[in-house]
């Protein structure tokens, strides 16, 4: 009995994979092919992008804010306070801004496409949608994916800018050293490498937070109940592979540019 | 007695229009989801012209059978054939352009309560790229059509459970489809709407002859549909003359996943069938 459950979970999983890889790769392959719908675009890029500024803006502040808290804590201890700049730009560019990002959208916006689109499916809309002669997949996730990784994007620099900004405020308001430091050091040891792997990153990420959105949005089944399950699994998987493929990308780019 | 020859007269027309090309035909259709087969063995038409009433308990799959006509649904066997074309396992691609040349009508209406009723009934002319101008005068009409021309700007959200299967209609009509597929287009609605509702299918009956499965468990309706015609001077449905039927009105009754019967309204109310007997009792 435990086997068969075992057993069944199993081939859910593989099913659900293996369901994903073809959405995902017809939603990717859809954004070269005509027709692209630029007004839903605009207004998912809308959504997404302004209206998650806020929230990107406040959480990079603050945690570039903390890296300078703990890291002047410990580097105090090696007489290298001084390099607060550095390592809160670098943890910044490389990984918090992208990563922080993308956790930050993966709640609000998996969470808003898979209720919005869940609900379209429990009430028929999505099947209207497709009796009336229109592919959802174009018309709706499409436009969500492309919104998504270009406004990913520009709200991972907003990030990274306002997270050093938070460091440069703890820096020099809080252990009273000296801004133009801290910013020389943030600025000098920063190489194309490290700003390209956290500008590649958002690209991947946006890409995730998407598909995933609109896929648990568009296979939701039961109800209003449904709708629910959906928005949850929407924002823990696209959560948890943004973090997988976090690493994945970190590995790759440390073993290209050795470093 | 004087019913009899009427009834051949009826019989005739309906089996003229069967033996046309059919815009939509299953043939041994089945379909089953994580359990016992839904639909099993399914096989009937539609004839150009014809109305087929499909009748059956609720839960019997008559929703499920009326997604597999337009392609929402794929089945596990058997073939369906739109427009002469088969469907059943046609790329979704392909579907699209069958598709537009019917209308749906879905059970709660399924408007996208993000667009206006504008909107909503102009989907189809908004994705063609047709001019904003012809698209006002398009929706105009078909609101006026279905008595509605002053919800034009208004969301679905402030109009009734009637309003909404309404505009519905009419967004299934604003693009002259060749065949309609109604799904319990009066389910859950308060008599004199359903009334309403059902004079609407009998108006694009008879003034346009479009071809229509209409889905329902409603009998009242059902005999309705055949008992009476819309008559377009009067502007309103008149009653057939006693003993006399809608001759392309037709009957379909599924149970258990079966169709257990296919005829007309004289066959239908003479049927030996215990569940057909029990049905209409």
């Amino acid at each position: 009995m435990a086997f068969e459950s075992l057993d069944r979970a199993a081939k859910q999983i593989v099913l659900t994979v293996q369901d994903y890889s073809i959405f995902a790769g017809n939603a990717f392959l859809n954004l070269f092919r005509p027709p692209i719908y630029w007004s839903e675009f605009l207004m998912q890029a809308d959504i997404i992008g302004v209206g998650s500024a806020m929230i990107v803006l406040l959480s990079g502040f603050f945690t570039g804010g903390v890296l300078a808290l703990q890291s002047a804590a410990t580097l105090s201890a090696f007489g290298a306070t001084g390099i607060t700049g550095r390592f809160v730009s670098m943890s910044m560019i490389r990984e918090l801004g992208p990563v922080l990002t993308g956790i930050m959208v993966s709640g609000r916006n998996a969470s808003s496409m898979a209720s919005e689109l869940g609900s379209m499916v429990v009430t028929e809309q999505i099947d209207a949608m497709r009796a009336l002669g229109v592919d959802p997949l174009r018309k709706l996730v499409t436009p969500r994916i492309f919104a998504c990784i270009s406004m990913l994007f520009f709200l991972t620099i907003v990030a990274d800018a306002f997270g050093i900004f938070g460091g440069a405020a703890v820096t020099v308001f809080m252990n009273h050293q000296n801004a133009t430091q801290y910013f020389s050091m943030a600025w000098e040891y920063l190489r194309y490498p490290d700003v390209l792997q956290g500008l590649v990153k958002p690209l991947f990420f946006g890409y995730i937070i998407a598909s995933t959105g609109c896929f648990y949005g568009l296979r939701t089944t039961g109800g209003t109940q449904g709708v629910g399950r959906s928005t949850i699994s929407a924002v823990v998987n696209s959560s948890v592979l943004i973090i997988f493929v976090d690493f994945l990308i970190s590995q790759v780019m440390i073993e290209l540019f050795a470093r | 007695m004087s019913e009899m020859p009427e009834n051949n007269t009826q019989g005739a027309v309906a089996a003229v229009a069967a033996q046309q090309c059919p815009v939509l035909e299953f043939r041994n259709v089945s379909i089953a989801f994580d359990g016992p087969p839904v639909l099993e063995d399914v096989s009937f038409r539609v004839a150009p012209g014809e109305t087929r009433i499909l009748l059956g308990p609720a839960g019997v799959g008559k929703s499920v059978l009326l997604k597999l006509a337009n392609g929402l649904l794929c089945p596990d066997e058997g073939n369906i054939l739109l427009f002469g074309e088969e469907i059943a396992g046609m790329r979704e691609e392909k579907l699209f352009p069958l598709r537009t040349r019917t209308g749906m009508v879905f059970q709660e209406g399924a408007l996208f309560d993000s667009l206006t009723v504008r909107d909503n009934v102009a989907y189809q002319l908004i994705q063609e790229q047709v001019d904003d101008a012809e698209i006002d005068s398009r929706v105009r009409e078909a609101l006026s059509f279905v008595g509605l021309a002053e919800t034009f700007s208004l969301f679905p959200s402030s109009l009734s459970g009637g309003m909404r299967r309404r505009v519905a209609i009419a967004r299934a009509l604003i693009h002259q489809p060749e065949l309609i597929f109604y799904d319990s287009p009066t389910g859950g609605l308060d008599p004199v709407t359903s009334t309403t509702i059902i004079e609407l299918v009998m108006k694009e009956r008879d003034v346009y002859h479009v071809p229509s499965l209409i889905v329902t468990h409603r009998l009242q309706d059902a005999f309705m549909m055949c008992s009476h015609r819309y008559d377009a001077a009067q502007e309103r449905m008149v009653p057939l003359p006693r003993g006399e039927s809608h001759p392309t009105t037709t009957f379909l009754m599924l149970a258990e996943g079966r169709l257990i019967f296919d005829g007309s309204l004289h066959d239908l109310v003479h049927s030996e069938d215990p569940f057909v007997r029990e049905f209409l009792e």
